[in-house]
């Protein structure tokens, strides 16, 4: 771990009663869904002016009970700070069922942008968000794609011995 | 391009007028100057001096639909563009032509996802495919005079939709 960065995950992890963990240099923390305003709030807070990241995971078909053992998802956030060159992750598990998190987009501005990315590809809600719309997909579209469980497309290939048959099926435009 | 309407029926006289406007119409085709992938890098060197489409009286592409005859559909189109390439075509005056470019947008290339349409004819009726990924200028090329070539046999009845 970087020198500048072990007492500032020191103070993380005597706050919020969280481990760090660390690959190849990168260091993260899970936090609770309930802590992440207030984490990032100490994290900006710390020197961290920037929101690099704000993505998800899907771990499908991993359990995910109302409980939230195992959960489904996890929420990343990459933060960087300019000032002191350094980067830091908090990772915040979320439940498949009705996954909703807090906003902090009144924190980090950028984040209102990426949590109605994350609205639309994953169907993570952010409660207090000012504005949650689809922001890629169209704003009819069903279903969120980058779920795991997602279907990928619909196209038949048409082969020689099926040619025929498919292309009876095929909506083709009408003038 | 308003002869359909003026002409009645003038028996033989007709069939040689058809063709004179089939002819002028070949030669004076404008494509729609708009590109959505890299298609459209070949499109546009289809376009400058070494391919030179200009040979074919296509030295002009319009950026308005509204003064635009062929729609070149140069690369693939995601289901969020297909609602405005289908206006942009409505746009387009009477009588007009539809070239799909490329693999993207006669089939969905290898873009087999939710995203893109697979295959741009659902959303418009197209003329000519051209195969290729991207094809190179001689392709789009030859499927314009392929075009050129079902416009000339075309009939008045059959161009007025």
């Amino acid at each position: 771990m970087e020198k500048k960065l072990q007492p500032i995950v020191g103070k993380l992890e005597k706050e919020f009663g969280v481990t760090a963990s660390e690959y190849r240099g990168d260091v993260s923390l899970v936090i609770p869904a309930e802590k992440i305003v207030a984490a990032c709030q100490k994290v900006h807070g710390l020197g961290f002016e920037l929101l690099s990241a704000l993505t998800a995971v899907d771990y499908w078909p991993q359990a995910s009970s109302p409980q939230g053992e195992n959960p489904r998802f996890h929420v990343i956030y990459q933060f960087t700070s300019i000032a002191m060159n350094l980067g830091l992750t908090l990772r915040v598990p979320v439940p498949g069922i009705n996954p909703s998190l807090p906003t902090v987009s009144h924190l980090y501005r950028n984040a209102n942008w990426r949590e109605r990315e994350l609205w639309d590809m994953f169907g993570i809600k952010f409660q207090g968000h000012p504005d949650l719309r689809r922001i890629l997909m169209p704003a009819d579209w069903e279903g969120h794609p980058l779920r795991k469980d997602y279907p990928l497309g619909y196209e038949e290939p048409q082969f020689t011995f099926n040619f025929e048959e498919i292309n009876l099926r095929k909506p083709y435009a009408k003038e | 391009m308003g002869v359909e309407q003026k002409l009645g029926n003038m028996g033989i006289a007709t069939t040689t007028l058809e063709q004179a406007v089939a002819w002028s119409r070949t030669n004076a085709m404008w494509p729609m100057l708009f590109g959505l992938a890299c298609c459209a890098i070949e499109m546009m060197s289809a376009q400058a001096a070494h391919y030179d489409m200009s040979r074919f009286g296509m030295e002009l592409m319009r950026p308005s639909p509204r003064q635009s005859d062929l729609m070149i559909v140069a690369g693939r189109v995601s289901r969020k563009m297909a609602p405005v390439l289908r206006r942009l075509y409505d746009q387009m005056p009477e009588p007009k032509w539809v070239i799909s470019m490329g693999d993207c947008a006669s089939c969905g290339g290898v873009f087999n996802n939710y995203a893109i349409m697979q295959g741009v004819d659902e959303v418009v009726p197209v003329d000519v495919y051209v195969a290729g990924c991207p094809p190179r200028p001689e392709a789009l090329i030859h499927g314009v005079l392929m075009l050129y070539e079902k416009v000339r046999g075309m009939k008045f009845a059959e161009i007025k939709k």
